[in-house]
């Protein structure tokens, strides 16, 4: 504002640019608008009143400080729920970065004929969590096929859903649904990086392990940062799978934050409910902001 | 050799993907009681033997498809249900964001790249914090347990105005100034120059926009109160134990949308994949 404010007073030109640059916010401002209007009244206004309402009672009428944190911090379930996000987490995203660096890596193996399988692993996005619950129970029910399976194999049959095992059986189908996801942002990030390198590198003698360590790896590096943030994102919505089969309180190794955020609502716990929206919030931003670089849109002159 | 061994692994890993939705395609195929015999088991505790399989039907029959689309009034409504949240929503993100994913690809003014931040910083929260502020301002408005209540905050979703502005912005400046020098108006600029050239970001934007509405669990979960406004998301569920032909059947046609919009959009759900994350 000052700059072109400075400039105006140098020469007719520069006035007629400094007009030209306030019309083109003005018209920025028009485009923007409905969807500035929409934010402001379903997002950011509801927002501002969510943060107030976590320092109040469950009316909002009431300031209480900070005793609906501590109720939160100290509260088991949340304890209990943030303990399996955190494990599930732990779990996930080495399991999910490594499968779909696997997938990529095939995929491109095969030359221009991976397409198929490029599609194939993709697919699962496309796929309703609804659909499959059916399949999930037939194959993890007491009487199950993975059930039958085992004994017929001779081993001991496996309560999937009622023990530990829970936990593993949510993993996989997190895999299954996002791995595609990944692998697209890796074959990506492998095709970023250059021929010339390998061929030096075979020129050299080094050999497919070699070239993988020293060349495919780093060179990975700055796409691993982008697919990590968005797999850790995604793993929210693992609520679906781990809800529509065993509902709103599933085996305790299974009962995450989204179950219990989910359960707060229902029983209209507003208190509580907005203090760990906010806390939500603030752990997000804490993984975010060293990386919001990466989003930014280019500069224009 | 080690070509053969790329394509065992492949094919292996193609199977999880391939056997599931096999699963549920001859769901629709087979006969009543060749199913509740092969998954009987399940719904029976006691039951002394485990749940089977076949690869193909004994004997394939359309019956429970018929079924469901003769004898089952309530899948239409459900069908339709979800068809009325998610197709106002991809409207309205066409309608709203892409205006709005101009003025951040191609228009300057003071505060663009702060708005921006904001506006990807929404797009990651996920569905558990925006929940709350969400019901605030529904239950203010009355329009909890209405269409409405699903679609309007989907509608203000800023991940389409994202992946639609990174593909303004690729739009080479010399078209715009040449359309300029002939005295286009921004609004002219932006409806034949722009809305044409970003045609594939915008599908890109649609795809996933769509494949994200229609296989939405938690918003009208929580938003929608009244059973007869649920989508398949939430019906499918429900209708599993009472008739299991029924319930593949259905399961098999909420797929379907899905499925058809994903195979005719892959390239650009691809796209939009890599332009919500790498800067190229």
């Amino acid at each position: 504002m000052t700059r072109s404010a400075r400039c105006a007073t140098r020469s007719p030109s520069a006035s007629r640019s400094s007009k030209r640059r306030r019309r083109e916010a003005a018209w920025a401002l028009a485009f923007l608008a409905p969807s500035l209007a929409g934010l402001a009244a379903f997002v950011l206004a509801p927002f501002v009143e969510t943060v107030r309402r976590s320092f109040t009672n469950a009316l909002g009428t009431r300031w209480m400080g900070l005793a609906n944190y501590r109720s939160v911090l100290s509260n088991a379930a949340f304890r209990l729920a943030a303990a399996n996000t955190a494990r599930f987490l732990a779990c996930c995203l080495p399991l999910l970065l490594g499968l779909s660096l696997l997938l990529a890596l095939l995929v491109r193996a095969r030359r221009g004929r991976g397409g198929v399988f490029q599609t194939t692993f993709l697919l699962p996005m496309a796929v309703l969590v609804s659909a499959i619950v059916l399949l999930w129970r037939v194959l993890f029910d007491a009487n199950g096929l993975a059930n039958g399976l085992l004994v017929s194999l001779g081993a001991q049959p496996v309560d999937f859903l009622g023990t530990d095992a829970a936990f593993w059986v949510l993993v996989a189908t997190y895999l299954w649904k996002n791995a595609g996801y990944d692998m697209i942002l890796w074959l990506a990030g492998l095709d970023a990086i250059s021929r010339d390198l390998y061929d030096a590198a075979a020129a050299d003698g080094a050999g497919p392990w070699q070239q993988f360590r020293y060349i495919t790896l780093p060179g990975l590096a700055p796409t691993a940062g982008v697919v990590g943030l968005l797999s850790l994102i995604n793993t929210f919505k693992v609520f679906r799978e781990a809800y529509l089969v065993a509902g709103r309180y599933p085996h305790e190794s299974m009962y995450l934050l989204q179950h219990l955020f989910n359960n707060w609502f229902l029983s209209l716990d507003m208190g509580r409910m907005t203090a760990a929206a906010v806390l939500l919030v603030l752990a997000l931003l804490i993984v975010l902001l060293p990386l919001r670089r990466l989003w930014r849109l280019e500069e224009r002159t | 050799m080690r070509r053969a061994a790329v394509l065992a692994v492949l094919l292996a890993l193609a199977l999880l993907v391939w056997w599931p939705l096999w699963f549920i395609l001859m769901g629709v195929f087979l006969p009543a009681d060749e199913l509740n015999l092969l998954l009987g088991p399940i719904f029976d505790a006691e039951a002394e033997r485990y749940a089977a399989w076949t690869l193909l039907p004994s004997w394939p029959t359309l019956q429970p498809l018929a079924e469901l689309l003769l004898d089952t009034p309530e899948f239409f409504t459900v069908f339709w249900n979800s068809c009325a949240l998610a197709f106002p929503q991809v409207l309205g993100q066409l309608l709203v964001g892409a205006p709005a994913a101009w003025a951040f690809g191609r228009l300057r003014f003071p505060g663009r790249q702060a708005l921006f931040a904001l506006y990807v910083a929404l797009m990651l929260l996920p569905f558990q914090v925006t929940m709350v502020p969400s019901y605030l301002v529904l239950d203010a408005l009355g329009l909890m347990d209405t269409r409405w209540a699903v679609i309007l905050p989907g509608v203000f979703s800023t991940y389409p105005v994202f992946i639609m502005a990174r593909g303004f912005e690729a739009i080479p400046p010399s078209v715009i100034e040449a359309a300029e020098l002939d005295g286009a108006g921004p609004v002219q600029i932006f409806l034949r120059l722009g809305l044409p050239m970003g045609v594939p970001s915008i599908l890109a934007a649609l795809v996933l926009g769509f494949l994200d509405a229609w296989g939405a669990v938690e918003q009208p979960m929580t938003f929608l109160e009244t059973p007869t406004l649920w989508p398949l998301t939430l019906y499918l569920p429900e209708v599993v134990q009472e008739n299991l032909g029924v319930s593949m059947a259905a399961g098999f046609l909420a797929l379907l949308p899905a499925l058809l919009i994903f195979l005719f959009g892959q390239r650009y759900l691809e796209q939009g994949i890599l332009q919500g994350a790498v800067k190229e």
